[in-house]
């Protein structure tokens, strides 16, 4: 038997687990199924204040899945992630391939059920982030071969949903993908989502405005959007090179980044054409990591980024003279952020992700301010938004199917 | 396939040029060692890979530059996914939804296609309550109700155990000897090729070696290569000596014994009367040494595996070993090689024995060392 782990301080419990053992006879404290439909047995194992999802599958798939789940790491994506991988067990036994529970995020059938605190159109938020995710994968050269809502899981980013691939069985790292493989990936996400929204319909667990097949119909057209905004080129006369920064920013707006932009002399040389090569997801998330040290979602990020300049303008009217954004950071952090948070009862703080808790007072706030007419502070809202929301939400760190009972 | 070519923008040619018929209604088998390029044919077919140069056709039309929905064909998973609180019938129809499906040609649809697949009275079942095999039927109902002209599977058994394999295997075969699709397979294991294929292409380098029925590749390998990868044991191959070419006979000489082929024998491999006097790669399967034949090698017992129908005898033979390799043809430096002969197990044989193989000439094999082309067969 044959055990890999990566960051072996960090997972050294895996090390006392009963590897040479079927999975399905693991008798442990803290282990649960696992929420969804699996093809393999998959466990999901707490230890302390870490989670992790083990699965068993034959030796050739856990290798192919562990390599491949590190290189969309690697590749910035956004994945499960990998701890460990275990093969050559006694008896020609199927290997184990082990992952660190994504904390905080969701199963669909979770969201998809109209449990736990309301996301606004959420049809259309669930087929976004799953679109979102499928032109990342294959900006990056991943074909996923098997995109489902049952291999995906989410997790909330401000308004919208980030979703995370979780399984990657079918899939292949290519130099880049052919037209051919976006658009069968494409179509299998498709009817696989129209599937999985099927399934929960007929168990009578879908949410009431949902409808299956104009939801799954709806992604190859968010996919086209922002696949065509991505890698679109545009074309525009030699003066106007303003139209460069225009696309950067949009790019921007969206999260990605330009590593490379080709400019192209059109023949006759009074057009100039402009090929972006896109590059990860993350803009506004890293600028607020290398500003405040805070990890969140791309949206989260969006708006708490936005807070800090509008605590900016406060701090500048206030003092009457500029204030460069990491001082302006760095006070919004004390002052805001950490204000708002350690105001929130300790039992209840876990429920959501700091950067989400923050996004939702801030919702609140709006809320409450726009009802009174006038601008509520935040001391109120957070007591507000803790007695009305929070007391009454379910904690989202980790979904157990003793907790879904779907 | 006319002429079917990839290359990649690196200038890597994993597919020179592949002519290949698929008739209607036959299930065919691409086979080959890793990096042959069987996938990159698949991949090409379903329109996943570009097309560098050359015609790809359904029935008549040229469909190079249609994408993948565009072209009717059916990729076949093993890993279909069947949804728990749907029914039987709605999980092989609810893709017709997406296509706006009418709702009585759906059902009708649904009825052909599980009388097909023998699913007809567990229709209004949740997967919950069927078996393995009728789940697996179900996943391939939905790939089958969409009525494809073509049906693509590749390596769709290398995710599961020996045992759920070979069931797996009988199952894919049956199903689709009752639908009648089109079928195109891709593996790189040549036993489920020769046990499900109609017909079986063997490709080395993107270069099709021969395209046969499994006895046809098996009996009369067209190359080296087609001979040494089909077959388990592998056929067995050393170097000798067209020794003489004289009144009808032809006489080999191996690893300095004698072996005579006449009438028949030598009528069969005639072609050896231009290589008096030279080397040539001579072949033989494991089975065709034994008990039976007009021939003998006398050689040296190593090892004896009993596999409870037959012994597996693997003897020395004082002759070079010759194999296809990537690039051609590749001989031994070492003087002796062994050979693998099948035989009855109840036959008493133990290592260190000498031994006289006979040796069914019928079913000699003898290939060009150059080229690695079978020769003389008439």
């Amino acid at each position: 038997m044959r055990l890999q782990l990566v960051k072996a301080a960090e997972h050294g419990a895996v090390v006392n687990w009963p590897l040479d053992q079927p999975l399905d006879e693991w008798t442990m404290e803290g282990m649960h199924q696992v929420v969804g439909l699996h093809r393999h047995v998959v466990r999901l194992i707490e230890v302390g204040t870490t989670s992790y999802v083990v699965k068993e599958l034959p030796d050739p798939l856990a290798e192919r899945e562990w390599r491949l789940l590190r290189e969309l790491a690697e590749a910035g994506l956004p994945t499960a992630e990998i701890v460990g991988v275990v093969t050559g067990r006694a008896d020609e036994a199927d290997g184990l391939l082990i992952t660190r529970h994504l904390d905080y995020s969701l199963p669909y059938r979770t969201l998809l059920s109209g449990r736990g605190l309301r996301i606004p159109y959420l049809g259309e938020r669930l087929l976004d982030a799953l679109a979102g995710l499928l032109v990342r994968l294959h900006l990056a050269g991943f074909y996923w071969g098997d995109c489902s809502l049952s291999n995906t899981l989410f997790r909330r980013d401000a308004a919208a949903l980030s979703a995370y691939i979780i399984d990657v069985e079918t899939s292949e790292r290519h130099e880049t993908l052919s037209n051919g493989q976006r658009r069968l990936d494409l179509q299998i996400a498709t009817e696989n989502v129209l599937g999985g929204l099927l399934d929960l319909q007929m168990g009578g667990f879908l949410a009431d405005g949902i409808d299956p097949v104009a939801t799954a119909l709806a992604i190859e057209q968010s996919y086209e959007g922002l696949w065509s905004e991505l890698t679109g080129v545009d074309e525009f006369n030699a003066e106007e090179t303003f139209r460069v920064d225009q696309r950067l920013r949009r790019l921007h707006d969206l999260g990605f980044d330009a590593a490379e932009l080709e400019l192209l002399t059109t023949v006759g040389g009074s057009r100039l054409r402009l090929v972006p090569r896109v590059v990860e997801h993350g803009f506004h998330a890293q600028k607020l990591r290398s500003l405040t040290g805070i990890d969140a979602g791309e949206n989260q990020a969006r708006r708490l980024l936005n807070d800090i300049s509008r605590y900016r303008a406060v701090l500048e009217k206030r003092g009457g003279r500029k204030v460069v954004e990491a001082v302006a950071a760095a006070r919004w952090l004390d002052e805001r952020f950490e204000h708002a948070l350690a105001a929130i009862p300790p039992e209840m703080a876990a429920k959501l992700e700091p950067a989400e808790l923050y996004h939702q007072v801030l919702e609140h706030r709006w809320f409450l301010s726009e009802r009174a007419g006038g601008d509520v502070g935040i001391d109120e809202t957070v007591a507000s938004y803790v007695a009305d929301v929070l007391a009454n939400a379910p904690t989202e760190q980790m979904v157990t199917p003793e907790e879904l009972e779907l | 396939m006319v002429n079917l070519q990839k290359r990649y923008e690196n200038g890597f040619e994993a597919v020179p040029g592949l002519d290949l018929e698929i008739h209607d209604g036959e299930f065919l088998v691409l086979v080959g060692p890793s990096g042959c390029g069987k996938s990159t044919v698949l991949r090409m077919v379903a329109g996943l890979e570009d097309i560098s140069g050359g015609d790809l056709y359904i029935d008549d039309k040229v469909v190079n530059a249609m994408g993948p929905q565009q072209r009717d064909i059916a990729m076949v998973f093993q890993s279909y996914a069947l949804y728990p609180n749907m029914t039987v019938a709605d999980n092989i129809a609810f893709a017709m939804k997406l296509r706006k499906t009418d709702k009585v040609e759906m059902a009708a649809k649904v009825a052909e296609v599980a009388e097909l697949l023998e699913l007809t009275a567990v229709l209004d079942r949740k997967p919950g309550q069927l078996s393995g095999g009728q789940r697996q039927r179900v996943a391939m109902g939905r790939a089958i109700v969409r009525n494809p002209k073509l049906f693509l599977m590749d390596e769709p058994l290398s995710n599961l155990d020996a045992k759920l394999r070979v069931q797996t295997r009988a199952e894919i075969s049956k199903l689709q000897r009752r639908l009648g699709v089109t079928t195109m397979y891709v593996t790189h294991d040549q036993i489920e090729a020769m046990t499900m294929g109609d017909r079986v292409a063997v490709l080395r380098r993107g270069i099709l070696m021969q395209c046969a029925s499994p006895a046809e590749l098996y009996e009369t390998p067209e190359n080296l290569f087609v001979a040494q990868f089909i077959g388990s044991p592998s056929m067995n191959v050393v170097i000798g000596r067209v020794a003489g070419g004289d009144n009808g006979d032809i006489t080999l000489a191996v690893g300095g014994q004698h072996l005579h082929l006449t009438g028949e024998a030598a009528q069969r491999l005639q072609g050896l009367r231009d290589y008096v006097g030279r080397d040539i790669a001579v072949g033989v399967r494991s089975e065709a040494l034994g008990d039976d034949g007009s021939a003998s090698l006398e050689v040296s017992v190593d090892l004896v595996e009993m596999l409870g129908s037959e012994l597996l005898v693997h003897c020395t033979v004082d002759a070079p070993s010759v194999r296809a390799i990537d690039t051609g043809v590749e001989i031994s430096d070492q003087p002796t090689s062994t050979i693998v002969a099948s035989l009855d197990s109840r036959n008493q044989v133990k290592v260190g024995d000498r031994l006289h193989l006979t040796l069914d000439t019928m079913r000699l094999h003898a290939f060009d060392l150059e080229t690695g082309a079978a020769i003389g067969r008439s």
